[in-house]
Parts: structure tokens; sequence; C-alpha cells
């Protein structure tokens, strides 16, 4: 547990020390904030309420989550310091946790600076707050989801570019689970249960409730669940390609 | 003796590649353990597997009585480790970085002081302390890495490559450091400069092909050289011809060459049989002809023509007095 927390705290820090954490600061408080006003018509709508706000998070995710999980084990392994900190003392899955910690909390750091738009639908109407601070967590699990995700495609690659974008398209996999061009793949091969499997995999669907204040413990534990797998596979692909 | 570092039957293959062939060989306290080798002879590798980073393929490794594969992080907290070519969070500081490894090992506020005050003091960083690593020079860079190594006072300390990028002064101090700390510590350097096995080394494993082909003290592995012994002679170059006639008669010496002519001046060498002592015999036969030499020294033997001949042409060869005929070649690797 202080094992994690120290490399939680170094890899935060350096998020800090990078331009790339500003730059993904501004671009996602900016496409957010965008999206909401001009395709969302947030203010036209007359509701006191954020839907729309929320509504765009998994397609921003899709793109920025990759960027930030891309870093954090391909430019460990390209620049050899997987060596330095896999011999300190501690444990794979330690650092394995400890990264997507960091990550994540950074991810909600992102969110959290999202909240003038919360002030103002309080300043403007009497949202419901419930339904709003249930989105924010749900939207900061999904973050994870894909964060998660991200992490162990990162650690299959020493080229962040590479990273990027196998994590983008998984991460497009999962979102799009539910949807025709996903579905419409797996219907090809796979028998008709499988195919609805898959679609239960949708993080789009499983945002839905939760974005609209409905918390559904299987929505929760879906995500928690996307985290727990996707850590796990990272921590045996450490181990793999740490001794290869 | 305290044995604090033992390897047995290690093998490690990469696919169809053996990277290192069952080797096996022990390390006590006190002892300065230098690992020679060309490139891609398995140094690395070794080492990588000796610090709990790559699993062997198979064989074992015992640190402090613990077995690697066993207690991972345990062994870990005994061993400092400065990976090839230092890598290091460019970054952080080294003093952001030095906490950061004083975390990890859980020293005690005291201990942790006292660590890296001392570290920063015998490496010279206090001028860096506070700049990102990524803007510090290769020998800087070098020193942090070297630094984070030894600021729990660890038993084993492996250092690959410890001086590669530094500077003459810079590699004096190192090996100054070395010295210092070998008493208490199990240390293993690898090292491509040979002068440095004789420097810092009580002794010496060279590997070739994966596999050890000598594990001596340097001094033994000087004496398989062949120019161990040997007699070298600078002498004005009218004289060269008849100095060379005068030396090939005496009976003690094998062979004579002639080596370079620089600075105006020729160079002889005079090989003996088997090592023997010849400096007797060649000075009163010199003496005898009324011969007038520039210089004459006898040569402790040549770490490099040793390193060439077990290291090239891949046969591993252990016997001691087969270390003739091979002349000047090109270098195998050169630092």
């Amino acid at each position: 547990m202080r094992n994690t927390w120290i490399i939680c705290r170094r890899e935060l820090s350096a998020y800090f020390t990078s331009p790339v954490a500003y730059v993904f600061i501004v671009i996602f408080l900016a496409l957010a904030g965008g999206l909401t006003f001009f395709f969302g018509n947030w203010l036209e709508r007359g509701q006191a309420d954020l839907q729309v706000f929320f509504i765009y998070h998994p397609y921003l995710y899709l793109f920025l989550i990759p960027a930030v999980g891309m870093r954090l084990w391909a430019e460990e392994r390209k620049s050899g310091t997987m060596e330095f900190l896999m011999t300190l003392p501690i444990s794979t899955g330690q650092a394995v946790i400890g990264k997507f910690v960091a990550a994540w909390i950074f991810a909600g750091i992102a969110l959290l600076l999202t909240f003038p738009i919360w002030v103002t639908v309080n300043f403007l109407g009497n949202p419901d707050n419930g339904v709003i601070v249930t989105a924010y967590v749900g939207s900061w699990l999904m973050a994870g989801g894909f964060l998660a995700l991200s992490a162990s495609v990162s650690a299959l690659t020493k080229n962040q570019v590479v990273a990027f974008v196998l994590a983008a398209v998984l991460g497009f996999v999962f979102l799009m689970s539910g949807v025709e061009i996903v579905q419409a793949f797996f219907r090809a091969w796979a028998p008709p249960k499988f195919v609805d499997s898959v679609a239960e995999l949708s993080f789009l669907t499983n945002f839905g409730d939760l974005s609209q204040g409905v918390i559904d413990v299987r929505d929760i534990l879906f995500f928690a669940s996307v985290i727990g797998v996707a850590l796990f596979i990272n921590t045996a692909i450490v181990e793999i390609k740490k001794s290869a | 003796m305290d044995r604090l570092l033992e390897i047995n039957g290690l093998t490690k293959k990469f696919g169809p590649i053996t990277a290192v062939d069952n080797i096996s060989f022990s390390v006590d306290r006190g002892e300065v353990l230098g690992f020679l080798g060309p490139n891609g002879a398995g140094k690395s590798t070794t080492m990588k597997m000796a610090t709990g980073y790559l699993s062997p393929t198979s064989g074992n490794i015992t640190v402090c009585g613990s077995d690697v594969r066993r207690n991972p992080i345990e062994i870990k907290r005994r061993i400092g480790y400065l990976p090839e070519g230092a890598p290091l969070y460019g970054d952080m500081t080294p003093h952001s970085l030095l906490n950061f490894v004083s975390d990890v090992r859980k020293l005690s506020r005291e201990d942790r002081r006292r660590g890296i005050e001392q570290a920063v003091e015998s490496l010279h960083l206090e001028r860096v302390l506070h700049q990102p690593i990524e803007t510090l020079s290769k020998g800087y860079k070098r020193r942090v890495g070297l630094a984070q190594a030894i600021i729990h006072d660890p038993d084993v300390l492996v250092l690959d490559e410890p001086t590669d990028g530094l500077d003459p002064n810079q590699k004096h101090e190192v090996r100054e450091l070395l010295d210092r700390m070998s008493s208490t510590k199990a240390i293993i350097i690898s090292t491509h400069i040979l002068e440095e096995v004789d420097a810092v080394c009580s002794r010496a494993i060279i590997i070739s092909q994966g596999r050890i082909v000598a594990d001596q003290m340097p001094s033994q592995l000087e004496e398989r050289s062949r120019f161990h012994n040997a007699v070298g002679i600078r002498i004005t170059p009218d004289n060269a011809e008849k100095c060379m006639s005068i030396l090939h008669d005496i009976s003690e010496v094998r062979s004579v060459e002639q080596v370079i002519q620089s600075s105006g001046l020729s160079e002889l060498v005079a090989f003996p049989h088997n090592g023997g002592d010849i400096i007797g015999p060649v000075r009163s036969a010199l003496d005898q002809n009324g011969l007038m030499v520039d210089e004459m020294f006898v040569e402790k033997g040549r770490l490099e023509d040793v390193f060439r001949n077990l290291t090239i042409g891949g046969a591993p060869n252990e016997s001691g007095d087969d270390t003739g005929g091979v002349g000047v070649q090109e270098v195998a690797n050169h630092a």
C-alpha cells in the first residue's frame, strides 16, 4: 500500500512536470465546454441539468484518455527506466496500481476542473445536485475503465504513438460494443448469446444510467471489473515483457 | 568468509539464442569482482538476473542467503544496482530521485539523511542537485545512477559499466569510492576498461558467448598473457639488428619481436619460454656485448592480450599456456 502510494506520487508529479498535463487539461476543458454549449445547445434547452454535458464524455475520453495512459509503460520501456523501477524492492502489482491511480487522479483533477459548469447550472436554475454528483462519479469511473485499458496496451509497446492508437481502438470496441458496427463484427461468427454479452460490455450502456443519476450497482461493478481485469492483464504483460 | 552472492548453473535463453550459458560463480564480502567480456557476451544479462529483473531460464541465484526467485523483494532490498546506461527518470531532479528511492527502500529519517548526504558528497552532486536529470551531462547522470545504488548502504552492489562516460578524474574518484566501500560489501562491476580491473578488482571473470572463460585474480590473468615476464628494450635503430641477434642467442629467450618504432627508438620484445624470468640472462648478455640500451623493462603481462585471446575465435580455452600466437589484431571492443 505504502509503495503503491510512493509510485503514485512520483507518477503524478511526472504528469505535472511535463507540458502534456496542461495541454491535456486545457483541451479537455475546451472540448467539454464547447460540445456542451454548441452541440448540446445546453443554454437553449432551458433545463437545469447537465445531461448534455455528460453525454459527450464517452467520446471525449475515447481520444483523450489514451493520451494520458499511453506514456505509463511505453515511456518506461523506451527509456529503460523500467529496469530501474523493477529492481527497486516493489512488486509489479504495486507499480501497476500506483501508475494507474496516478493517471486516474490526474483524470479526476481534469474532471473536477469542469466545476464552473456546475456552478453555472446552480446559478441559472435548481438542478438535482444528487444526479450531477452521481454523473460525475460515473464519468470518473468510466475514465478509469478507459485508462486501465490504455495502461495495459501501453505495456505492450515501447512506442507511445502505437500505444495511443491501440488504446483508442480498444476503447472504441468497449464504447461501441452495443452498437451495430461492433455487433455486426461479432454476429458474423459468434453465437447469439456471446453477441448479447458483448453488448453488455458497452461503456455507453453502463455509463448511460449513471449519467442520469441512476445508481445501479451493476454499472459500478462493471467499471470496477473492467479496471480490475485490465490491471491484472497489465501486470501480466509487464511481467512477460520484462523477461523478454 | 561471508558469501553474499552465489550463482549456480545460470542459463538464459531468448528464443533460440542462449545469452548466458550455464554460469556459476560466487562473490564474498570484501571482494570486487570485475566482469569482462565483449559486447553481447552476456554480462548485462547476468547482472539483470542477479538483481531480479530478468528471470533465468534455469539455474539458481542466492543473494545474502535468500533465493532470488522465492524472495524477489527481499533480495532487491539488499542489492544496489546501476543498470546499463544508468536509466533514470529525466523529469526528476537528483534530489527528488534520491528521496523517491529512499522512500521505496523505507529508509529511516536518519539513514536517509546520512545516505543521501554521503552519496551526494562522494559523487560530487551538490551543484546539480536541483536540476532535472534530463538536462545533466552523461557523467552526472552516471553518478546520479551510482548515488541511487548506494544510498541504502547495500550488502551487494551490482554496477553495469559504472565509469562509462566519466572523465579520467571522475573515473578515479569512482574507483576510490569503490575501494572505500569494498571491505564491507560484495561488489560486481562490468567494464570495458581493462585498466580498471587492475585498479579496483580483486578478481576478474571474463565471459565470452555466455560462458565463463576465466575466473582469476587480475595478476593471475596477466600471467596468462604471452607478454608476462617478457623483456622490452628500447634502443637506437643502428643497434637494433645487433641487439636482436644477441637476444636470439640467449637460450632462455623463445622469440624476439620488433614491436614499434617511435620517437626515433626501436622497441624489441624478448619473450620467455612459458613465462619464465629472463631479465637476468638478457641483462648479462647485453653487458657482455657492451651494448647500451636506452630503456629496459619487464612486462607484467597485458590484460588486453589475454582478453583478446580468450574472447576471439569463439572456442573457450581454459589452458593457461596456450595464449601465444595471436598478434596485434583489431581490438574486440573499445570503450
